[in-house]
């Protein structure tokens, strides 16, 4: 029920701008309910993205948001973590944002397990754009810039976050937002840093394009593809939901704290 | 009491922006201005501050803005290839007032160009660099201790009118070791704090002084920061009455402080007939060459612009009549500035680009030149 998560939202700023049966509703729905079971404090909350659909999520929000530059969210937000590590900040980023432009970012966030909870909203497009490929876009997939099918292939991101360092990667959908909520509870209590990989629906940008008539359609698909871990073996097109690793490593702020103290103390 | 020290322009400028307060620094390694980035992340972690070196100029300047966005006074430096990597979240920083300095030791360009050679070709680019109409201060330095004076200048303005300030350095002011005098201390400016309560609180607000408080994250006081057109709550708008009151405010905004904002240094002006308008290491040969055209009984005057941007146009219109000579280490950059306030009529040119310094005997020719006509 929206009238449990209200509070956390900026009501003067509804109804919002996403197209019907867009995903990135109810993957708002999700992270703010996270937040409420947290019980977090509203003031102490940064909730930063980059540039596209999924990047207008912070501007619903009565939190501290930051919409940034494309590709640069986790950038703008090692720079607040880093400077003030009691805020608590969430990093909300499209596929294109995260994978693509701000890729660097995203392999130097993880390498430096600075602790942030980067939510990817995952729609295998760029969406705000008008349909063009992704770096998540899967092979022979078709997008406005590929239109006899992606030659590409995807990234496999949380293989790619997990070698670069992050030290907690989890995937759920907007389908599974339940799911999704909860992982992001447990992404936000890793001190380091953690990424959710969200898949989407973008019904208008992909799935007209792909064989999918309705929204309804791209939510079956999610929850006939999502599959939790040992639940069966995945065939072709499946994708594991749940979390999908979760390691310890010395996280960048808490480190920085230390050189601070240790200096204080006079050694070099 | 000061105490007297021997620096070298970048040290300087850390030290100025340390004085400042500076207590975050990004930055990416880069000729002629890591010196800057050494320093800074040898003393921030002493005084309780935060040094990091990001993946690149792009992630340097956003990390920069996070941070101020925070409340801590923040910094970064760089040289040419690096400056124009920042340029998109420089604009941002602009567009979202969130208060920053910027250090570009310049370098000869384009390109990878001549990283360890001396230039003032980002001239056009400090004020033009990043896309959309925008307000700017550039400051530049032509000694080392203004490197450290005009640094603490830079924080104050930058804090003061919520903006990005860029120093404008080059390799020779960078690199160069001068006796430095450190005043005990220099009047510190921080930004404006808002007064009323969060509900009340708008923070891109129209207000008659042009710059609107600024409330740091984390502090209570929530609001929204976008790059896009916004309102004065921060939320994004495409209605044209407010984008225009918005974009009408932010690149007006320096109009009432201009008194205080654009700085220069003349010297014999008053009876000169040419005007050698010079700015940065070309100020330094300049002057020399001024004095001894003087000792030739030739009426020349030096003027130069500390304040790069805004460009003190108005300061130099009152020099209607006079002829003017702009050397600079570029192809001719600032003299369009002058041309626009005078035309092309008695504006001269001196321009070097091979990265080796103009000479005084150079300068002084070309006074001689053009005194000639005069005569
Ligand atoms: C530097 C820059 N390049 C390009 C764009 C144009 N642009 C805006 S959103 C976007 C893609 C967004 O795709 P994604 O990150 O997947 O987000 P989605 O809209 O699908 O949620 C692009 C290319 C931009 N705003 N800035
Ligand atoms: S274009 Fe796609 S991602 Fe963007 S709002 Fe519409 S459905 Fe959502
Ligand atoms: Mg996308």
């Amino acid at each position: 029920m929206f009238s449990e998560i209200a509070e956390y939202f900026r009501t003067e700023t509804l109804p919002h701008m996403w197209c019907p049966g867009c995903g990135n509703g109810t993957i708002t729905a999700a992270l703010v309910r996270a937040i409420k079971t947290l019980g977090l404090d509203q003031n102490k909350v940064v909730i930063v993205s980059g540039i596209g659909c999924s990047s207008r999520l912070p501007g619903y929000l009565d939190f501290n948001t930051l919409h940034t530059t494309h590709g640069r969210a986790l950038a703008f937000a090692t720079g607040i973590k880093a400077a003030k590590p009691e805020l608590d900040v969430f990093v909300v980023m499209g596929d294109g944002d995260s994978s693509a432009i701000g890729g660097n970012h995203l392999i130097h966030a993880a390498r430096r397990n600075i602790d942030l909870t980067a939510i990817i909203i995952n729609n295998n497009i760029y969406g705000m754009t008008g349909g063009q490929s992704s770096p998540m876009t899967p092979h022979d997939k078709r997008a406005t810039t590929s239109p006899y099918g992606n030659l590409e292939r995807p990234f496999q991101l949380l293989d790619l976050v997990q070698a670069a360092g992050a030290t907690y990667g989890a995937r759920a959908t907007a389908y599974h937002n339940q799911l999704l909520s909860k992982l992001i509870i447990d992404a936000y209590n890793n001190p380091g840093f953690s990424v959710i990989e969200a898949i989407s629906q973008c019904p208008v940008s992909y799935g007209r394009r792909n064989k999918f008539k309705t929204p309804a359609d791209m939510l079956l698909w999610q929850k006939e593809h999502g599959v939790t871990a040992g639940r069966r073996a995945l065939e072709e097109g499946d994708f594991l939901i749940g979390e999908v690793f979760n390691k310890e490593a010395p996280e960048y702020t808490q480190e920085y704290e230390k050189l601070r103290q240790r200096l204080k103390g006079g050694a070099r | 009491m000061s105490k007297a020290r021997l620096m070298q322009g970048n040290e300087a400028c850390a030290e100025g922006a340390l004085a400042a307060g500076v207590r975050f620094y990004a930055g990416y390694p880069i000729t002629p201005s890591t010196e800057i980035a050494e320093i800074m992340a040898e003393k921030l972690p002493l005084l309780g501050g935060t040094f990091i070196q990001m993946e690149d100029e792009i992630g340097s300047m956003a990390a920069v803005i996070g941070a101020s966005l925070t409340g801590a006074k923040s910094l970064t430096a760089t040289s040419g290839p690096g400056f124009s990597l920042k340029q998109e979240n420089l604009g941002y920083a602009i567009a979202t007032e969130v208060p920053c300095v910027v250090v570009n030791v310049q370098r000869g360009g384009p390109s990878t160009g001549l990283p360890t050679s001396p230039a003032q070709a980002d001239v056009m680019q400090a004020k033009w660099g990043t896309h959309g109409d925008h307000p700017m201060i550039a400051l530049s330095p032509s000694s080392v201790q203004e490197c450290y004076e005009l640094t603490v200048k830079a924080f104050n303005f930058a804090e003061e009118f919520r903006t990005v300030v860029i120093m404008l350095m080059d390799e020779v002011v960078g690199h160069l070791r001068e006796k430095v005098e450190l005043p005990e201390s220099l009047p510190v400016k921080n930004r404006k704090k808002p007064t009323v309560s969060p509900d009340r609180y708008l923070p891109f607000a129209n207000d008659p002084s042009l710059i609107p408080a600024m409330a740091n994250f984390g502090e209570g006081y929530r609001y929204h920061v976008t790059g896009l057109t916004h309102g004065e709550n921060g939320l994004p708008t495409g209605k044209p009455e407010v984008t225009a009151k918005f974009l009408k405010r932010l690149t007006q905004k320096f109009d009432p402080y201009l008194e205080r904002i654009q700085l220069w240094e003349e010297a014999n002006l008053e009876d000169a007939e040419l005007i050698v308008l010079a700015y940065g290491c070309t100020a330094r040969p300049t002057r020399e060459a001024v004095d001894a055209a003087r000792r030739e009984g030739l009426k020349v005057g030096l003027f130069r612009p500390i304040t790069i941007w805004p460009f003190p146009s108005r300061e130099i219109a009152k020099y209607k009549g006079r002829k003017f000579l702009v050397p600079e280490m570029n192809t001719g950059q600032l003299v369009g500035e002058v041309e626009r306030v005078f035309g092309f009529e008695g504006v001269e040119r001196l321009n070097r680009i091979d990265g080796e310094l103009i000479t005084v005997s150079e300068i002084l020719e070309k006074i001689r030149e053009v005194m000639s006509d005069v005569q």
